[in-house]
């Protein structure tokens, strides 16, 4: 399958956390996305986008609903896989 | 020193752990402050079955004990007993969502790695259920060996379950069995043990919050949902002014009935003088607006409860970001319509310090509600009642001006700061989006009452005392027959010295002598001016009601609008300025926000004077 950014990912689709590159992050940011259970192996889903269509993004990680800017989200690599819908 | 056990309540946000304080210890709660912190301490007493008295400490919620903003380090201290002017906890009741588990579950194992004796509140168990999700609770209670008891604390099930496993964990108060640096875990680690607990003690059948989804389509919709915010917000300020009306007409009523009666009880001199002009006619023009702040604190308190509140920042953080904020700052910001007191104290979420400097400095800018009596005064008596069309009042189109020049201001500051003081990359915006709750009204009824005699409080000293102090002003000396009392009063003397530096932006004496005691609280600009006038025209008998007719009489407009300008950006609140010194930790910034807003205040009334002035208005 395809490995792509999570801010990439079309809405309702769901995907599997790859890599997180967390040397892309601030300290702060990092460990609140871990805290948040970003984490490699963990089920992500986008779920809404900001106003206009813009930033930020609703991700469904595990069972959380994280709101997070893109650019944020740009270091998260996913794999989505093929589901019938839910 | 209190002799009861101390168990803490700790968990993270959005786990319930405010409502199972609620309920665990009823309205008998008492809110103050840890020493050093503006983080607020909410303690309250409960009983064990057998009787044993136990004091329950509600700490921040926070998802780790390794802590980003100020609230996260007082749980932190607290649980490790670092925290000044708090015991170590002889338990803990650590607060689960059970619709959570994966994630909250590692903070839990964090905690019980401290040694403390533990109790887990398995709670929001039935949305769980709801949900699908099935949890083998003696298979938890068995990996965490610690005793699990199924919560739901809106609805005040297991509270006795929850007391009894208590009752079986906690000493007498006079020891704790351990207490040290918590043991150093990764995060992910503890994290991976926490989701294989989870998985293994949870079954479920979907991964569905079916109602938050279907609300969220809307509510965060690209399009549906700054339409759904901007209604909200609408709707929140026209019910503060409308459903207001009637209460705020019952306690002036009461006021009026109060003078009447001193005055026919007493007979006329100083002591009558003090308690119908100082006394009753400064708490009362102050006290009216206990139901306007009451009702945009219910929205407020409505909109957090029920999750909506980050909806909120979410569809505002494009806008923040313009500024160099992010949408956590919206949260603060709406509160401080309310009263910028307790939005600078909603400052201490944001984990990023510039994010958060920033948003303290710019809160005072937010039209709080004591500027209301303010602005009712000054549109009442120069601002004609006639419509501009499409039903739109010219009155109320002025008041959503002064409200938009303060937003309007407050974004440009916070761009110009977060370029100049607090320069620094954006800190980005990541939050958890709980699910929607129905707010219950247990909740917030207390945190209502919670406000309400906070603000009673203020009403009753610090306002009070100021009002005294400048009726005696005042009224002292006592002027020979014949001369100005106002002018020759110790007050108007002062006054005449500040009336020099203020005469080039239009205000006359009178305003020069309002705006010393309003220092103290906005609001009392508009009890002194009342004051002020009722002794200068001693003989007449209302003081309030006709503060508008005499005000006419007296003011130019061009006067009048650059007091409303001066309104808009001066910090005339000795509460605010108290709070930015606590929340900076010293005096720097209380400093600079005086000199700044006394500035721009200063700047724009100057300008609106003498644009008025031009324009012959």
């Amino acid at each position: 399958m395809d490995v792509m950014r999570l801010n990439d990912l079309p809405p309702r689709e769901a995907a599997l956390i790859r890599v997180i590159d967390w040397t892309a992050l601030k300290a702060g940011e990092a460990r609140r996305m871990r805290e948040l259970g970003f984490d490699e192996g963990v089920r992500v889903e986008t779920l809404h986008r900001g106003p206009m269509g813009m930033d930020p993004i609703a991700c469904r990680v595990g069972r959380m609903t994280i709101a997070l800017r893109r650019k944020t989200a740009a270091a998260v690599s996913v794999e989505p896989f093929p589901m019938a819908a839910e | 020193m209190n002799s009861a056990p101390l168990v803490a309540l700790v968990g993270n946000p959005n786990a319930g752990k405010s409502a199972l304080f609620n309920a665990l210890t009823g309205a008998r709660q008492k809110v103050g402050n840890y020493p050093g912190v503006t983080v607020e301490r909410k303690s309250g007493r409960m009983a064990l079955p057998d009787g044993r008295p136990i004091e329950l400490v509600d700490l921040p919620g926070t998802y780790s004990l390794d802590p980003a903003s100020p609230d996260e380090q007082v749980t932190r201290d607290v649980v490790v007993g670092k925290q000044e002017g708090e015991r170590l906890p002889s338990a803990l009741v650590v607060v689960l969502d059970a619709t959570n588990l994966d994630n909250h579950l590692r903070f839990a194992l964090q905690l019980i790695a401290l040694g403390l004796p533990v109790v887990i509140a398995l709670n929001m168990i039935d949305m769980a259920k709801r949900d699908g999700l099935t949890i083998d609770v003696a298979a938890l209670s068995k990996a965490l060996g610690v005793q699990v008891v199924e919560t739901v604390a809106v609805r005040r099930l297991g509270m006795d379950e929850l007391k009894t496993a208590l009752a079986t964990v906690v000493g007498d108060g006079t020891r704790t069995v351990r207490a040290g640096a918590p043991p150093e875990h990764d995060i992910v680690t503890l994290q991976r043990r926490a989701r294989a607990i989870a998985v293994a003690a949870t079954q479920e059948e979907s991964l569905e919050r079916r109602w938050t989804h279907r609300l969220d389509a809307v509510a965060l919709h690209p399009v549906s949902g700054p339409i759904l915010l901007a209604v909200i917000l609408f709707v929140m300020f026209q019910a503060v002014f409308s459903w207001s009306e009637a209460p705020v007409g019952w306690i002036e009523a009461g006021f009026a009935w109060a003078q009447d009666a001193v005055r026919s009880v007493l007979p006329a001199g100083i002591l009558r003088s003090l308690l119908v002009d100082g006394v009753i006619a400064g708490i009362g023009s102050v006290l009216v607006f206990l139901p306007l702040i009451l009702i945009l604190f219910l929205f407020i308190l409505v909109l957090e409860a029920s999750g909506y509140m980050v909806r909120a920042a979410f569809l505002m953080d494009r806008v923040m970001a313009g500024v160099g904020l992010s949408g956590r700052a919206f949260i603060p910001l709406l509160s401080s319509f309310a009263c910028a007191i307790p939005g600078i104290m909603a400052t201490r979420t944001i984990d990023d310090p510039k994010d958060r400097l920033t948003t303290i400095l710019i809160a005072p800018l937010m039209t709080c509600s004591a500027r209301l009596p303010v602005y009712a005064v000054i549109i009442g008596a120069f601002i004609p009642a006639r419509e501009v069309g499409l039903g739109v009042g010219l009155q109320g189109l002025v008041l959503f001006g002064l409200y938009v020049t303060g937003i309007v201001a407050a974004m440009i500051a916070a761009f110009v700061i977060r370029r100049t003081i607090a320069k620094g990359e954006s800190a980005g915006f990541m939050m958890e989006m709980p699910r929607y709750q129905m707010p219950v009204f247990r909740d917030v009824a207390i945190g209502l009452m919670q406000r309400a005699w906070i603000f009673l409080h203020r009403a009753g000293t610090l306002i009070l005392l100021a009002t005294v102090l400048l009726w005696a002003l005042l009224s002292f000396p006592q002027s020979p027959t014949g001369r100005d009392q106002v002018r020759y009063s110790a007050a108007g003397r002062i006054a005449s010295g500040l009336e020099t530096i203020v005469r080039p932006i239009g205000f006359n004496h009178e305003i020069a002598l309002a705006i010393i005691p309003a220092m103290a609280a906005r609001e009392v600009a508009v009890s002194a001016l009342a004051t002020v006038y009722a002794i200068e025209g001693a003989d007449e008998v209302q003081t309030e009601r006709s503060l508008v007719g005499r005000l006419r009489g007296r003011w130019s407009l061009p006067t009048a609008l650059a007091f409303l300008m001066w309104f808009v950006f001066a910090p005339q609140c000795l509460s605010t300025i108290a709070v930015i010194r606590r929340e900076t930790n010293g005096w720097k910034w209380p400093l600079f926000s005086l000199a700044y807003l006394f500035g721009l205040a200063y700047l724009a009334a100057g300008f609106t004077f003498w644009a008025a002035t031009a324009l012959g208005l």
